[in-house]
């Protein structure tokens, strides 16, 4: 039985239209933890893409800057209810990376430095939907939030955008990630608000 | 909810009458759930500050800065309200009363309100096994149960307490203000008569890592030891 | 800054689930092997949902998520749970 508490609201409604349901806006930016913060070094960093057992390319972190980089301007979604507009970041879009990479996979699972997962469609990280972000807020990303690079995949959750990004495997079922084998959503679209399984 | 009383300034203490509460151990702790009318919830644990008396229980809640759940039940809640409650929960850091060992409490901050527990069922059982708290804060009006624990402190067979502060300390102390320091928890005294003492050990994560550190070096055994931490929101 | 908790805050999750209070049962790790009472796991969360790893080697080795729909259980990262006869005794007191 739920019992609604009197007075008690969470934090304040939204009502600004570029809120979706359910999120308050905040100023600050929480940093949700399921593990402890994993100690990348630039100079041992790499990230790849694979396809199966088949790694289809690799970037050490200063092959990785010689990349083309954008600036990006974008509202982020949390699951946990609070939401920040207009976060600026740069890195390098998806497409660039999947560039001319032919695959049959239709779905992302995206590995991170700790072992964290998520799984995305592809389509969904194509098409400057996505990028692999290494600056916010016009500084290195700080490992509290993703650092070095994170995933930043804005038009979704954020959790489905993993802190400390180390690969994009191309596969072709939609294996859950770490969250997502714990109730919550394959997709994640906060505008139709998919927080849990069955949403 | 039956009661609130402010501790510090920004610690208050809420009674609640629970209908069939079976009592509970000391230093164990309740969730207590809020539901907002869309349906949201927000859950959070609280250590209950004294043994049970004839069905009302109390936590006392520190305010944190942009805490959703402490906000309301400091700033919100009044009395006559119902709140959704679990509990009692956990029975691993609590305090076994027919245990003859010494017990060393160390409290950071709120870290305080179980170990307070213990000292108040050991208090109202009459137990005269040998107990000290360290407590640290930042300063003398951060004392939560400050002048409780003086009054316990100075019966005949009370704990001993002390109190470290980190930021600004009374003028009457010697120690200079700062963090916890190995001495601050073994100040040469016989307090245990040699016996093995159990440790408690409550308070943000940063702290228990500290202190637990500093009595794994004082020779403290890993099984002696006990701790809760708890997060920052 | 990473902030845990310990194992303790897991008993309300799982106080709906076991019939015994859980955070004194002794757990071992799937992925190093060590065994640990089921408090003294380094817990995050709450949100999205609470993560016990492991003290020895960090693996994550009970989560629990508590959605609208109900509890979600993932005991994988343990081999074992070890409950002893004194922690049933405990729980009914």
């Amino acid at each position: 039985m739920v019992h609604v508490t009197r007075g008690f609201t969470g934090r304040h409604p939204a009502t600004d239209d570029r809120l979706p349901p359910g999120q308050y806006l905040t100023d600050d930016f929480p940093v949700l933890s399921a593990g402890p913060t994993p100690a990348i070094r630039r100079d041992e960093w790499t990230f790849s893409v694979t396809d199966g057992d088949q790694a289809l390319r690799s970037w050490t972190w200063d092959e990785f800057m010689a990349l083309p980089s954008e600036d990006i301007t974008v509202d982020i979604h949390c699951v946990t209810r609070w939401s920040r507009l207009d976060t600026t970041w740069r890195g390098v879009a998806i497409d660039d990376l999947l560039a001319d990479v032919d695959t049959a996979a239709e779905y992302v699972l995206a590995r991170s430095y700790g072992g964290y997962t998520t799984n995305l469609p592809l389509e969904d990280l194509l098409d400057g939907k996505a990028w692999i972000a290494y600056e916010h807020d016009g500084e290195d990303l700080p490992a509290e939030h993703g650092g070095p690079a994170r995933l930043l995949v804005p038009h979704l959750y954020l959790w489905k955008s993993a802190k400390w990004i180390k690969s994009l495997d191309l596969v072709e079922d939609d294996d859950p990630g770490f969250w997502e084998s714990l109730g919550y959503h394959d997709y994640g679209d906060p505008w139709r608000e998919q927080r849990y399984q069955g949403d | 909810m039956t009661g609130s009383r402010l501790e510090t300034a920004t610690a208050h203490t809420l009674s609640l009458r629970v209908d069939e509460w079976n009592g509970h151990l000391p230093g164990q702790h309740i969730d207590v759930r809020l539901t907002a009318p869309d349906g949201y919830q927000a859950v959070r644990s609280y250590s209950l500050a004294a043994p049970a008396d004839d069905g009302v229980i109390e936590i006392t809640v520190q305010r944190l800065p942009g805490g959703e759940v402490s906000a309301f039940l400091t700033d919100i809640a009044m009395i006559g309200d119902q709140l959704e409650i679990r509990g009692p929960l956990g029975n691993w850091f609590v305090w076994d009363q027919d245990d003859p060992s010494p017990v060393l409490l160390v409290a950071g901050g709120s870290g305080v309100v179980p170990l307070m527990s213990m000292i108040r069922a050991r208090d109202r059982a009459d137990i005269q096994t040998p107990l000290r708290l360290v407590h640290s804060v930042r300063t003398p009006q951060d004392r939560i149960y400050g002048d409780e624990l003086t009054r316990l402190a100075a019966q005949a067979g009370g704990p001993s307490v002390t109190w470290l502060y980190t930021r600004t300390a009374p003028t009457t102390e010697t120690r200079p203000p700062g963090r916890l320091r190995p001495s601050d928890l073994d100040d040469g005294s016989n307090w245990t008569s040699g016996a093995t003492p159990i440790c408690f050990v409550c308070g943000p994560t940063g702290f228990v890592e500290e202190a637990a550190n500093h009595l794994l070096a004082a020779g403290h055994h890993a099984d002696r030891i006990r701790t809760e931490r708890f997060g920052g929101r | 800054m990473s902030e845990h908790r310990d194992g303790n805050a897991l008993a309300g999750p799982l106080a709906d689930i076991f019939t015994v209070e859980a955070t004194t049962a002794e757990v071992q790790c799937r992925a190093c092997g060590l065994s640990t009472t089921l408090a003294q796991l380094v817990v995050y969360g709450p949100e999205p949902g609470l993560v016990g790893r492991c003290p020895g080697c960090s693996e994550h080795v009970i989560r629990v998520a508590t959605t609208p729909s109900g509890t979600w259980l993932d005991l994988g990262g343990a081999t074992s749970f070890h409950f002893t006869s004194t922690a049933t005794r405990a729980s009914s007191r």
